[in-house]
């Protein structure tokens, strides 16, 4: 069994780190003072665990979302009770809402790298184009509820046929995430505001709002063509 | 290189409140020991139920004292009805997959040692974490509570395919208010086993101290790592289905319920439903849940061997491959449960190729065992004694697999007894052996005292000799005709084989009085065994290099490990023996060291 001697694997060694505390690891921003003073060295390590984590939350509902239309295409062909149902046209203004709400968002991200990593903190936090973002979001959820009232308004329920109930569940299910985006929108300007955000939480809230445009802009497609 | 800063997303102090640290803890020690606790208990339900079965199947007219607390209707006079024994077997197998099989080997011993196997404080997400334990809790009430309202649980079986799951109470006792408390039951399972998932993958990839590269990781954090890239996939498809089931209940859908089905005369309001649909959507979560189940075992056992054994696998890199591999191709197979589901026969042939080529990494992964384990001095404890006995029951389970891959066969054998002793066997029986492996091993970092070595053995010897009592005469079963789901066996060519039923029925007793020795043994020992020493096994992987047992709350103190080697040093000369910790910096004589 023994048929070597080796010295162990060489280990780049590093100073000792103090114990970490709110704010260390910040991806290369500069760390603003939170209330209590403390001003920790900047650490930039690789990667925080948002940065990871975010791309396992968009697989995990790219699957769920999979499966829907998985489902739909399966009861559509197996169907003889699938008609056609008009879209609402206010479905292609929240589509602009939306993608608005994501250049805002990435033009917000921007104005915070450029103010965290300034020399000086400057006086004004950059959270208006956060504002923009989260109001654009908020007026597409409402935009989709203006759909599901026309809908009714026809006489297009959940149960009604095949069409709408996918139509219903589709658009409900998406606008559940994207209100979770926006919740992760007000975590990140709360976080500001409390000079206590990390560039990570900032990426991840990005990259889940960019996906939930793209989300929707492929549920939009798939409604077009097939209800 | 990754760097040894820790993480402060994971830096919460400890608890001081009861509350804080018992129940709503964000420790991830806690919350896979509240998970284990969540298994025991719905392990113990499910065993209870499967009594109930067993007894009427052997004696099918017998009043069972106190039946009748467990439902309105279904134990008139203490007797059980056809359809109160479809609800307990609905409820055995769903608890038993779900809140057993899924739970304790990956969801409570992975979250409990899968952070400090990589040399973590904790998992990124404790939020999430303490979230997916209670979101868990939440789906077992749910599902249990359905024995206590309207009339029962369903009794659509843990399949709940449609139709019959979609039509509501006019389908049967349970299938109304029944489906719907199972549906969201398994909808908010999927939740939590989501969320466990976001936090396994990201500890894998992010939380790994210093010198912890992949390759270093043990065997039992690989398993666990691929479980949780399965279960991102399978339960977000399995919730949508779930979702989409309720809907068929309470908003008057119709996507899984089809046309022109009456019911005593009454044509149902439902159309143009598919009723495959139901099952592909099950079965693409189904089958990889097979794995789910039975791949956190496969790395435990690997783990305890190599332990016991004092020597590493014949390659750890090609168990990885193997445990990735089965991964990969459980998405691919799950149509060879749908076999008789009137699909086109090269679909048939479609699933049974990957079906069939499954078995070679689940082939590798055996030779590996018995390769590894020729020539061993193993180490006989209770821990080495199961995991022996999950590699008895995967090979004897995986064998009658090869038959039931090929569709020719699997028509002839698909109802019958023949595929309830392949699954239980496989899968359950298995896994089973697995979470006992992985007690009787951790058990002393995880509560500071041994666990009882000779009710251990005895347990393992009752379990062994009783698992095999009941499963084996389930494939003479299925071979002669012997349909399952029956609540009882009234057809002349079934008489003859009641005497085995009975005989299953008194092994089932037996082996469960051999849990109930398990369960007495964990208790005692927790509060009375010997006390543990920091490292019973001379084990070299980094749980066994915690600063205290058990572990302190940021589990390694003021400073994280440094890894210097690949997680099995044994049989070479350490200062502690033959044996070298991963966080040892000192010199290695040996051939091993892969990483």
């Amino acid at each position: 069994m023994a048929t070597t001697t080796h010295e162990p694997p060489k280990i780049d060694e590093q100073p000792e780190r103090p114990r970490p505390t709110r704010n260390s690891g910040n991806g290369g921003w500069r760390n603003m003072a939170p209330a209590d003073g403390r001003l920790p060295a900047v650490k930039d390590y690789s990667p925080p665990p948002a940065s990871t984590g975010i791309w396992v939350v968009i697989a995990s509902i790219t699957m769920t979302f999979a499966a829907f239309t998985s489902a739909l295409i399966v009861r559509q062909g197996s169907s003889l009770d699938w008609g056609h149902l008009t879209l609402p046209p206010i479905l292609y203004w929240n589509t602009l809402v939306l993608i608005a709400s994501s250049i805002a968002l990435e033009v917000a991200r921007k104005r915070v790298g450029a103010f965290m990593t300034g020399p000086q903190p400057q006086a004004a936090k950059p959270t208006r184009w956060l504002y923009i973002s989260l109001f654009l979001g908020l007026l597409f959820v409402a935009g989709q509820y203006v759909a599901w009232t026309q809908l009714r308004s026809q006489g297009l329920f959940l149960a009604t046929n095949p069409n709408s109930s996918f139509f219903y569940v589709l658009t409900a299910i998406h606008a559940v995430h994207v209100l979770g985006g926006l919740g992760g929108l007000v975590r990140v300007i709360r976080r500001l505001n409390l000079s206590i955000l990390r560039k990570s939480t900032l990426d991840a809230t990005s990259y889940y709002w960019h996906f939930m445009d793209a989300l929707w802009v492929y549920l939009l497609l798939l409604l077009w063509m097939k209800i | 290189m990754h760097d040894i800063a820790k993480h402060d997303a994971v830096v919460h102090h400890a608890p001081t409140s009861f509350i804080g640290k018992h129940v709503f803890s964000l420790d991830h020690k806690v919350i896979g020991k509240q998970y284990y606790a969540l298994a025991l208990v719905a392990a113990l339900v499910g065993m209870v139920l499967s009594w109930l079965m067993r007894i009427h199947l052997g004696w099918t007219n017998a009043a069972i004292p106190g039946l009748h607390l467990l439902t309105k209707n279904g134990a008139p006079g203490d007797q059980m009805t056809p359809e109160f024994y479809l609800q307990l077997m609905t409820m055995h197998a769903t608890i038993m997959v779900f809140f057993v099989l899924t739970t304790a080997p990956f969801a409570a011993f992975g979250n409990y040692f899968l952070p400090i196997q990589v040399g973590a404080e904790d998992m990124p997400f404790p939020h999430f974490n303490m979230m997916s334990f209670w979101v868990t809790f939440v789906g077992f009430l749910v599902l249990v509570s359905s024995f206590f309202v309207g009339t029962g649980p369903t009794l659509g079986g843990w399949t709940q395919y449609a139709p019959l799951s979609a039509l509501g109470e006019v389908g049967g006792p349970g299938e109304g208010t029944g489906v719907v408390l199972w549906a969201l039951s398994i909808a908010i399972f999927c939740v939590g086993q989501l969320l466990g998932s976001l936090n396994f993958i990201t500890t894998t990839l992010d939380m790994r101290t210093r010198g912890m590269s992949l390759w270093r990781l043990p065997l039992s954090a690989w398993a666990w790592f691929i479980t949780s890239c399965m279960g991102l996939t399978a339960f977000a498809v399995l919730m949508p289905a779930c979702i989409l089931l309720i809907l068929d209940h309470v908003a008057g859908t119709s996507f899984f319920a089809s046309s022109n089905i009456v019911i005593n005369d009454q044509m149902q309001p439902h159309s143009g439903g598919s009723t495959l649909l139901w099952q592909h959507l099950f079965w693409f979560f189904g089958h990889p849940e097979v794995y789910i189940a039975i791949v956190p075992g496969m790395g435990i056992v690997s783990h305890v061997l190599i332990t016991n054994m004092r020597k590493p696998m014949l390659s750890h890199r090609v168990l990885i491959y193997s445990m990735g591999a089965l991964a990969v191709l459980s998405y691919m197979v799950y149509g060879h449960h749908m076999f008789v589901s009137g699909m086109n026969p090269v679909s048939s042939l479609a699933f049974s190729f990957p079906t069939l080529v499954i078995t070679i990494p689940s082939t590798i992964v055996v030779l590996i065992w018995l390769g590894s384990l020729y020539g061993a001095k193993l180490r006989i404890n209770s821990a080495s004694l199961f995991a022996l006995g999950f590699i008895s029951m995967f090979i004897a389970g995986g064998v009658s697999g090869f038959f039931l891959a090929q569709p020719s066969l699997d028509i002839m054998l698909h109802a019958t007894y023949f595929v309830v002793g392949h699954f239980h066997l496989v899968m359950g029986v298995a896994a089973m052996f697995g979470i006992f492996a992985g007690t009787y091993f951790w058990f002393p970092k995880m509560y500071g005292r041994m666990m009882n070595e000779t009710l251990g053995k005895v347990h393992f010897w009752m379990s062994f000799v009783g698992a095999y009592a009941i499963f084996m005469p389930f494939h003479y079963l299925g071979l002669a005709g012997n349909v399952r789901r029956y609540q009882a066996f009234s057809p002349d060519y079934m008489q003859p084989l009641i005497p085995v039923h009975k005989f299953i029925t008194v092994a089932a007793i037996f082996t469960g009085v051999a849990q109930l020795v398990f369960v007495y043994n964990l208790i005692h020992s927790r509060f009375w065994g010997a006390p543990a020493s920091g490292n019973p096994w001379q084990a070299t992987s980094l749980e066994w290099s915690t600063p205290t047992t058990p572990p302190p709350h940021n589990n390694f103190g003021d400073k994280l490990p440094v890894v210097y080697h690949d997680p099995y040093q044994y049989g070479v000369e350490g200062s502690a023996g033959d044996y070298v910790m991963q966080a040892s910096p000192e010199k290695v004589s040996t051939a091993h060291d892969e990483a």
